[in-house]
């Protein structure tokens, strides 16, 4: 009678499974419903018309979901270029490396993960109100990539300490200049490394308000986070439809990005997570 | 290196300046000395927001690393080797943006125009529905369960690499002396845990003392500022009223509340430690 013991642990799995699947079919199925629908019909009902796609139209047109999306796009993309090259330069510089002052570069960099990003918003917002730079998407750009180096130094300076530092000596034996060792050993031995970095980066970057909100002070502007935030109010309280469509589009893009490379995230994820 | 320094550094030490002045950049500064961070002492909303990030993020790292914990232990002992697709699918909420998620969880929760699945869920079993956001203390419990929801699986895989890493005899060992069950877990498993469950309790701590995203895109601090925390308090100082040295003496204050309670935390840690 082995099985019958199993049977609790089998209902707990079946309620977590439920509490984690079920929220996201249930945003699925609203995202296809009418008005008439969301009023009249129960709420787990399932939508009459599977192919209703009325209320993504809505969302794009209307919503101006498509252009949150580019504006999302055009920010994270830089930002996450940024993070890693300057990420990857300073921590082959810590590691590798040898200069006067390295621990107390590592210490910065080590307060900067502990300080809130509270405490930088205001000279920041400052600093680009008399720049001139508000009104474009320069101040996410800037403040992404700073926010995101501490921890992609601090991963990076771990991987590149998992490299022998055999390796560099003989580079330079060969000859090899500092910024040959970087490009050509260096950089490809922690190649995967970098990537899921980048990963973990650009869910920081793509999932992010604070900053979003702070700095974004046009419509034309905002990031899909902002967008969505104020999607409530751009269709009063009343259209769920669009705005169910409007979450789906957000959940199941990074949905998707997930499911084909979700052991690298979790990996990476919690890999930041201990070290930070 | 330089734009780290300039985005990063140079704000922080602008922050304390601000905390000594009036005003904001639009309308000038004016010199107060010592009156902002006398009136954090004497200004009500301040002790309210206070407290409830104190309370959220002692409910909140309670909840997250137990549920992760139990989850972990499911992984581990229950689940074995099968463990890795559950692992993903109560992974996924950790990556989802966190104002999809509160849209969600509005909606979930919601009582008009459409009475929501949780409220069904209640009438079902004969309960009243409940307005979960007419009340401090209920909108309070929403927010913790939708943190809950979005992070239980990132901290079971971070528990669960935690556990794995114990190895295999001395559970066998353990067997041998007659222990199982809870006993197993209680003399073997959680003192062999306590390095990654002390990494795990500083990590949600820090992150709790900053929530941010979640409770401004679920209730926006209301109704009323009862579930206003600090950092949204600081937020709407600054920008809504636009008084940004107020502003930035709040945000010194989490500033110096999450370097403490870190330090607190690390000093316990660490005796523990060396006297086990």
């Amino acid at each position: 009678m082995r099985w019958v013991r199993r049977i609790p642990g089998w209902v707990v799995v079946t309620l977590l499974l439920v509490a984690v699947v079920y929220p996201l079919f249930w945003l699925l199925t609203g995202s296809f419903k009418t008005q008439n629908e969301f009023l009249n019909n129960p709420t787990w009902a399932l939508p009459e018309d599977w192919t209703n796609l009325d209320n993504y139209v809505e969302a794009f047109t209307t919503g101006n979901l498509g252009i949150y999306i580019k504006n999302s796009i055009l920010a994270t993309v830089p930002a996450l270029a940024l993070t890693i090259i300057f990420g990857v330069a300073a921590g082959f510089a810590l590691e590798v490396m040898v200069w006067k002052g390295r621990g107390t570069v590592l210490l910065l960099f080590l307060a900067g993960i502990m300080v809130p990003g509270q405490m930088i918003l205001l000279p920041l917002f400052t600093i680009y109100f008399q720049t001139g730079l508000t009104g474009t998407l320069w101040p996410l750009i800037i403040t992404y990539t700073a926010i995101g180096l501490p921890l992609t130094v601090f991963m990076m300076a771990t991987f590149f300490r998992a490299v022998p530092r055999e390796i560099f000596e003989a580079a330079t034996l060969d000859g090899a200049s500092i910024y040959r060792q970087f490009w050509s050993i260096g950089f490809p031995m922690v190649k995967n490394a970098i990537f899921t970095v980048a990963l973990v980066q650009f869910f920081f970057i793509w999932n992010d308000l604070l900053i979003a909100l702070t700095f974004t002070n046009r419509d034309d502007l905002r990031t899909i986070q902002v967008g969505l935030l104020n999607f409530t109010g751009q269709f009063g309280q009343v259209q769920y439809g669009p705005t169910f469509a409007a979450v789906c589009v957000n959940v199941f893009g990074t949905l998707i990005i997930y499911l084909f490379l979700n052991q690298r995230v979790m990996k990476g994820m919690t890999a930041g997570a201990v070290k930070g | 290196m330089l734009v780290y320094t300039l985005v990063m550094l140079v704000p922080i030490f602008w922050s304390l300046g601000y905390t000594v002045f009036e005003g904001n950049p639009i309308i000038g500064f004016t010199f107060v000395g010592w009156d902002n961070i006398l009136q954090l002492f004497t200004d009500p909303k301040v002790g309210d927001a206070l407290l409830f990030t104190l309370k959220y993020a002692i409910v909140l790292t309670v909840g997250q690393v137990l549920v992760g914990y139990g989850l972990s232990l499911l992984y581990v002992f229950w689940l074995k080797k099968a463990s890795g697709v559950i692992r993903t699918l109560v992974f996924f909420p950790v990556v989802l943006p966190t104002v999809a998620v509160a849209l969600l969880f509005q909606a979930l929760f919601a009582i008009a125009p459409q009475i929501g699945p949780v409220n069904s869920l209640l009438n079902f079993f004969g309960a009243d529905s409940i307005d979960w956001f007419a009340s401090g203390a209920t909108a309070f419990w929403v927010i913790v369960i939708m943190d809950i929801w979005r992070s239980m699986g990132f901290y079971a895989v971070l528990l669960y690499a935690g556990l794995v890493d114990i190895p295999e005899e001395m559970f066998e060992s353990a067997r041998l002396d007659g222990a199982s069950g809870w006993k197993l877990v209680r003399h073997i498993v959680i003192p062999l845990s306590l390095p990654v469950l002390f990494s795990s309790i500083i990590f949600s701590i820090n992150g709790t003392l900053k929530v941010f995203d979640s409770v401004l895109a679920l209730t926006n601090g209301g109704p009323g500022n009862t579930t206003t925390p600090l950092t949204l308090y600081m937020y709407q100082t600054s920008f809504t009223y636009g008084e940004y040295g107020y502003g930035s003496s709040i945000a010194l204050m989490l500033t110096i509340l999450c370097l403490l309670v870190t330090l607190f935390i690390f000093r316990s840690s660490r005796r523990d430690l060396t006297k086990g």
